[in-house]
């Protein structure tokens, strides 16, 4: 059924739809709308069968979410930015164990300075978690992502986060293809645990475990996003017979087939990376896009495919591994490896900076005349940066950048505070 | 369940570790000798009938008492129970009242009329027993229950002997002696009454006896060398209390003097009292050097009986004495101060003791008397092959329940030395210390009082002075028994294991130890309440 | 009506078991059949008092709940000793998530269970978390208030042995004043634990007003099965707090482990109570009061009190802390008359 909705509460929709058993939660911008709209449905007794469990921490909601999986319930939370560090304890702990929990996360930045604007550094943190990582570029496909996600976590017992850009997405109202019961039923099955918590067959879950076995823990942890590697396309071809339309996935090529350039990125940046390309197109230049569906598994084979015949990639990506530059950027360039390719890393969008159409038409021109840098900074203020820097060089108290660089710009700190 | 792989785990899958390699030192189950069984003189396992007694299965109890002791009515009575001055109990509150649960038992057993155990198999060995007192009677129980015949010649016209002649009605009343002693005559002891032995070789070579066991008692009172006049009255106690037995109680007077400080002094007062005389006890010492038992002395008093101290008789005449007053020396001893009173007196009882008439034992080879009695071996048998001596005929403490326990060592002896074999008693266990106990665990509970007959009727009647016990309150009194050293199956050591290697067997068949995993911690050591188990050094 | 011991049966109601006592009134661990849902073969130090409180406690709640239990554990001792790969002591079953969530691990397990009844999917399955007091006290105690305060449906055991004893005896917000810990050294002007610090978590718990707090020792087994037995019967948010002495990190004798339970409940250093909704219901009233030091003297943590020149004054704050305790809980007979 088509509707206009908010992002977060076509998520809602969709996880109500998912039948899930658990829910718990703890309040974070930009996530909060998602589990407003549960904890109405659940309530309201919308959604049956339902506890929805108003916890005190994320440490705490993911614990809830570890000890209502292992029970065998299909168990949902979503949390963002400081959130998804204050459990990270938990997060490796949930994938650890091998518990297929669902999470969303509202992908926003992480502190300090404080910010609740999008970008993917929260998510990205958790890279090596353990958990499948998946990056809805619409408000459709994140929808369509959650009802995908429970079926993946389950049939290989991993947790799976369902990432979508906070406001942008999570705000945005938008035109949604909500499914019937019927068809998400069809699609996914009732959860049944590889391992459970049940009296009439007891097991200790969660055993300390040497040297002896440690790594092939590990790499059994490892070996099961192989396999999720191998199910996500087909999940994405059972999805579409049961919906009928294309959604998750590995990856989507755009335009890549004779590209010489081809823009990397992950997210709903990748409509506006998309607008631009078809302009760009328009203009002559051989350009196209890859927009990475499946962070972890990291689908280094469907990448590689779609990148080598191209002259040069750009990693457009909103998150900074501090001290080297690009975090997306170093998985794409380990596909390219042994590629003759350009590799270039554009660092964008952080904390919520607006990326325009005219900035990337501007980057890729420049990417596509061979004089763009190795590392980006999209529309970064060195007039700011420079001066920060000069004050740093002479004054020993030279204060908090942050506040220092508010100043710089005519914003004052305590407004936005 | 298809687990993932080490993750999760089978449950109680550490069976496969055995901590117990990690020991040191191992606990062990032991039995400890409890300090009331090692202290009685008639072997009793006290608490092992007290156990059963705990649980109320009071026939349990009796049988298992009667295995070492026949006579559970008459000790309840006459017993000094020096067990209960060895309990531990007594070192927490007050001792366990041993000897009003025997009684208990006793009369419980006369009152639903429980027979003693018949033997299974005849031996075919005949044994004599001269005298049918505690320790004759003793013998004759134990002798006929491992299968052997028995014959017992008693000089007198019933069965009981000291017991009879010697310890007052209000203490030992008749008839519970009576239906104690015939429940043995019952096994098939025959009994052979007012039949002295003269001289034990005949009656041995004439019955065809294979072995004698002589427990002949003390009847012959002491005469200390008083100057009397010819008109003084004088008697002797055992005399005296021989003589209650009969139709003719002796003329004593009002004013009747007994000289002694032992239990025969106490019991001739007193049955004077009942006679209604004045009864006046002197005795050349101090009431604390008195050996007669400190409560008999107190009944004696509470009955109004009044004791001379520090005095010696002198002179007896017809209606006074002539005493002279001690004084005590510097090491405890009474010396004489040559200061003298007289006091009035229709008669003199003198309780000094007595004597065993050995002239039986004239001219048996190898036989050594000296200080008035026979001498034994360990294993209670005279210099003579086959003939065996117990009680007031053997050097010890002569009271019922020393005779009684000769009885039964004899019989075990005599037994062994029928089969030309030796009887080697079982090593006894290391005693039970109250140092080996956990006092903690067991509920606080003093003492239960045994009624007492009140003070009129103890002057005036030779009714039973100390009254029995109830049902509950018998139940209650075997339940504050300690248990010293023996497992009585509290579950601590099963309970308290952090490893849970304490394997429970089920009602009465204890526990063990599962030294797989038993780390030797020691803590079913330190919480046995009974210390009944000890730590081991683990030999490597 | 709290635990009331029974006497007259020649070790009432102290004993583990009792041949004279009705069936009723025995222990579980008394019998031949129970859980042992800690089994043999862990590998807990020799005489580990959380080893032994742990079986006390889950037995207890297993005969209560009727062989349908869930139990989710915190990191610790507990959780190392029955727990290496490949062996579990675990005969029930067992989760182990993390130090500090076990509250909320098992606020998921109640939920989930409460789904899958209301499903028929499952039957009545009963929930307990367990942890010690570091995974209680300290790193666990924002998880367990959100549990108490949400009244979920868990029953949580702390096993309080005073500090980190797994990772080496480090000091917790339960360690007591004056104990020496490897971060509370015996040095400096004042030796040990400092005074003034700490928490008793039983009362902040009760602050909590949840349906039932109570505190037990492993050396009133009675009592500690009344308690969880009780705590069984009920629903929503239940706390109860173990003592359980630690031979390791009190550097006391193997043996001791119940003696020092005792003693700790005996002298009103560790009061034993109960409370239902904030409201102390009941205490276990001290049978044979002792003096501070009887308890004391057999740990080497306070070995730094009797030395060549004993520390009066810190024993005696210690007494008067005990004091207090008596006073407050009523623990004497003639303080509640």
């Amino acid at each position: 059924m088509l509707k206009q909705t908010e992002g977060s509460h076509a998520v809602a929709e969709a996880v109500a739809l998912c039948r899930p058993e658990v829910i718990c939660a703890y309040p974070i911008s930009p996530q909060t709308h998602i589990v407003e709209g549960l904890g109405e449905m659940v309530k309201g007794g919308e959604v049956e069968n339902c506890e929805f469990i108003n916890v005190e921490s994320e440490f705490a909601a993911m614990s809830v979410a570890i000890g209502s999986s292992a029970t065998g319930a299909r168990t949902y939370t979503a949390t963002a930015s400081q959130g998804i560090l204050f459990m990270a304890e938990a997060v490796y702990n949930a994938s650890g164990l091998g518990l297929p929990i669902v999470m969303t996360v509202a992908n926003r930045a992480i502190g300090a300075p404080i910010n609740i604007w999008n970008d993917h550094t929260d998510a990205l943190s958790q890279r090596d978690s353990g958990w499948i990582q998946l990056f809805a570029e619409t408000n459709q496909e994140a929808l369509d992502l959650h009802i995908q996600a429970f079926k993946l976590a389950e049939e290989v017992s991993l947790p799976v986060m369902v990432c979508m850009d906070g406001f942008i997405l999570t705000h945005a109202y938008e035109r949604v293809d909500v499914p019937t019961q019927e068809q998400v039923d069809a699609f996914l099955p009732p959860y049944e645990p590889r391992q459970v918590l049940d009296p009439k067959e007891p097991v200790s879950i969660g055993a300390m475990v040497g040297p002896e076995a440690f790594s092939e823990v590990r790499y059994l942890a490892h070996a099961k996003q192989m396999q999720a590697l191998e199910l996500i396309p087909k999940l994405a071809e059972e999805f579409k017979t049961v919906f009928g339309r294309e959604s998750g996935g590995l990856t989507r090529s755009y335009l890549t087939d004779d590209a010489e350039t081809i823009v990397v990125a992950m997210g709903s940046v990748l409509g506006t990376i998309k607008d631009t390309v078809d302009e760009m197109r328009a203009a002559g230049e051989k350009i196209g896009v890859l927009g990475i569906t499946s962070y972890r598994p990291f689908p280094i084979d469907s990448v590689r495919a779609a990148l080598q015949n191209a002259q040069r990639v750009v990693v457009l990506e909103k998150s900074l591994a501090v001290g080297i530059g690009g975090i997306l950027s170093t998985d794409v360039r380990m596909a390219m490896s042994g590629l003759q390719l350009r590799g270039h890393t554009v660092v964008a969008g952080l904390g919520g900076r607006a990326i325009t159409r005219k900035s990337l038409r501007a980057l890729f021109a420049k990417a596509a005349r061979g004089e763009l840098e190795h590392l980006t900074f999209l529309d970064l203020d060195w007039n700011v940066v420079n001066k920060q820097l000069e004050r740093e060089r002479t004054t020993r108290r030279s204060g908090p950048a942050a506040e220092s660089m508010l100043r710089d710009v005519g914003v004052i700190a305590a407004r936005i505070g | 369940m298809d687990k993932p792989f080490a993750i999760t785990l089978d449950p109680g899958s550490s069976l496969a570790n055995h901590t117990g390699s990690w020991r040191t030192s191992r606990p062990v189950y032991v039995d400890r000798l409890p300090p009331c069984n090692k202290q009685c003189p008639a072997g009793e396992d006290i608490q092992g009938w007290l156990f059963h007694a705990e649980s109320g299965n009071y026939e349990s109890a009796w049988r298992h008492l009667t295995k070492d002791n026949p006579f559970p009515a008459i000790m309840g009575r006459v017993c000094y129970h020096s067990c209960e001055g060895a309990c531990n109990r007594g070192q927490i509150d007050e001792p366990v009242g041993i000897n009003s649960v025997e009684r208990f038992l006793g009369d419980e057993a006369l009152k639903r009329g429980w027979k003693l155990t018949a033997p299974t198999a005849e031996s075919g060995k005949h044994v004599l027993i001269v005298g049918a007192g505690p320790s004759g009677m003793s013998a004759a129980y134990h002798l006929r229950r491992l299968g052997h015949r028995v014959t017992v010649h008693e000089a007198g016209p019933l069965l009981g002997g000291m017991m009879r002649f010697g310890i007052p009605k209000y203490r030992l009343p008749r008839d519970v002696l009576e239906a104690e002693m015939q429940r043995v005559v019952e096994l098939g002891v025959h009994v052979q009454l007012n039949s002295k032995v003269e001289n034990i070789l005949d009656t041995m070579q004439d019955g065809k006896f294979d072995a004698a066991f002589l427990a002949v008692g003390a009847h012959i009172g002491k005469r200390a060398t008083i100057p009397a006049g010819d008109a003084a009255k004088i008697i002797d106690a055992i005399s005296l209390l021989r003589s209650m037995e009969g139709e003719d109680q002796p003329m004593l007077g009002r004013r009747v003097v007994v000289y002694g400080g032992g239990n025969t002094a106490i019991d001739v007062a007193r049955t004077a009292k009942r006679m209604g005389a004045e009864p006046l006890i002197v005795y050349r010492r101090t009431r604390e050097k008195m050996p007669a038992h400190d409560f008999e002395v107190e009944e004696a008093l509470q009955e109004g009986i009044m004791v001379k101290w520090l005095s010696t008789i002198k002179q007896a005449d017809e209606s006074s004495l002539t005493i002279e007053k001690m004084a005590l020396d510097s090491k405890g001893f009474p010396q004489p101060t040559g200061e003298f009173e007289t006091i009035e007196a229709d008669s003199l009882v003198l309780a000094l003791g007595q004597d065993v008439d050995l002239g039986l034992l004239e001219g048996v080879p190898g036989l050594q008397v000296s200080d008035g009695v026979v001498q034994v071996g360990s294993n209670m048998m005279t210099g003579h092959p086959g003939i065996f001596a117990g009680g007031d005929m053997v050097p010890a403490e002569r009271n019922v329940t020393v005779g009684i326990g000769h009885g039964k060592a004899a019989a075990k002896h005599i037994d062994a030395w029928l089969r030309s074999e030796e009887y080697v008693a079982p090593v006894k266990h290391d005693t039970a210390a109250f140092e080996n106990l956990n006092t903690w665990y067991y509920t606080d509970a003093p003492k239960t009082v045994r009624p007492m007959l009140d003070i009129i009727r103890r002057q005036s009647t030779f009714d039973e002075v100390q009254g029995g016990l109830d049902e509950s309150t018998a139940l209650f009194e075997a339940r504050r028994c300690l248990s010293c050293g023996n497992c009585f199956e509290c579950d601590n050591c099963y309970g308290v294991c952090p490893d849970n290697a304490v394997i429970k067997l089920g009602p009465g068949k204890r526990f063990q130890f599962n030294y797989d995993y038993c780390k030797g911690c020691g803590m079913c050591v330190a919480e046995c309440p009974c210390g009944a188990i000890k730590m081991e050094a683990e030999e490597i | 009506m709290s635990f009331q011991p029974l006497h007259f049966y020649q070790t009432g109601t102290f004993t583990v078991g009792n041949r004279l006592l009705a069936e009723e009134d025995r222990t579980v661990q008394a019998e031949i059949g129970r859980t042992n849902s800690l089994n043999s073969g862990h590998r807990a130090c020799q005489g580990c008092g959380e080893a032994l409180g742990a079986r006390f406690a889950i037995d207890a709640a297993m005969n209560a709940a009727r062989g349908r239990l869930i139990a989710a554990n915190a990191t610790g001792c507990l959780e190392v000793f029955s727990t290496p790969y490949p062996e579990t002591s675990w005969q029930i079953p067992w989760i182990h998530s993390l130090f500090g969530n076990t509250a909320a691990v098992a606020t998921g397990i109640a939920a989930a269970i409460k789904v899958k009844k209301q499903k028929g999917e499952m039957g009545d399955v009963r929930v307990v978390a367990q942890g010690g007091d570091g995974g209680t006290t300290d790193i666990g105690f924002g998880c367990l208030s959100g549990m108490f305060e949400r009244n979920d449906d868990v029953l949580y055991i702390c096993y309080d042995n005073g500090g980190y004893m797994n990772t080496g005896v480090q000091r917790s917000s339960a360690t007591p004043p004056a104990a020496r810990t490897a971060t509370t050294m015996p040095v400096g002007p004042e030796p040990g634990n400092a005074f003034g610090q700490g928490k008793f978590l039983p009362a902040i718990a009760m602050a909590h007003e949840i349906p039932y707090v109570a505190t037990a020792t492993v050396a009133g087994l009675h009592d500690l099965e009344y308690k969880v037995t009780k705590a069984m019967g009920m629903r929503g948010a239940r706390y109860i707090h173990i003592l359980v002495p630690c031979p390791l990190g009190w550097g006391a004798a193997s043996q001791d482990t119940i003696k020092l339970a005792r003693l700790a409940k005996e002298t009103g250093i560790f009061p034993v109570f109960e409370a239902e909704r904030g409201e102390v219901t009941g205490v276990l009233k001290i049978r044979r009061q002792q003096p501070v030091e009887e308890y004391l003297k057999l740990q080497k943590r306070y070995a730094h009190l009797f030395g060549k020149t004993p520390a009066v004054e810190t024993i005696a704050r210690l007494q008067a802390a005990a004091d207090k305790n008596i006073r407050k809980y009523g623990l004497l007979d003639q303080e509640a008359n």
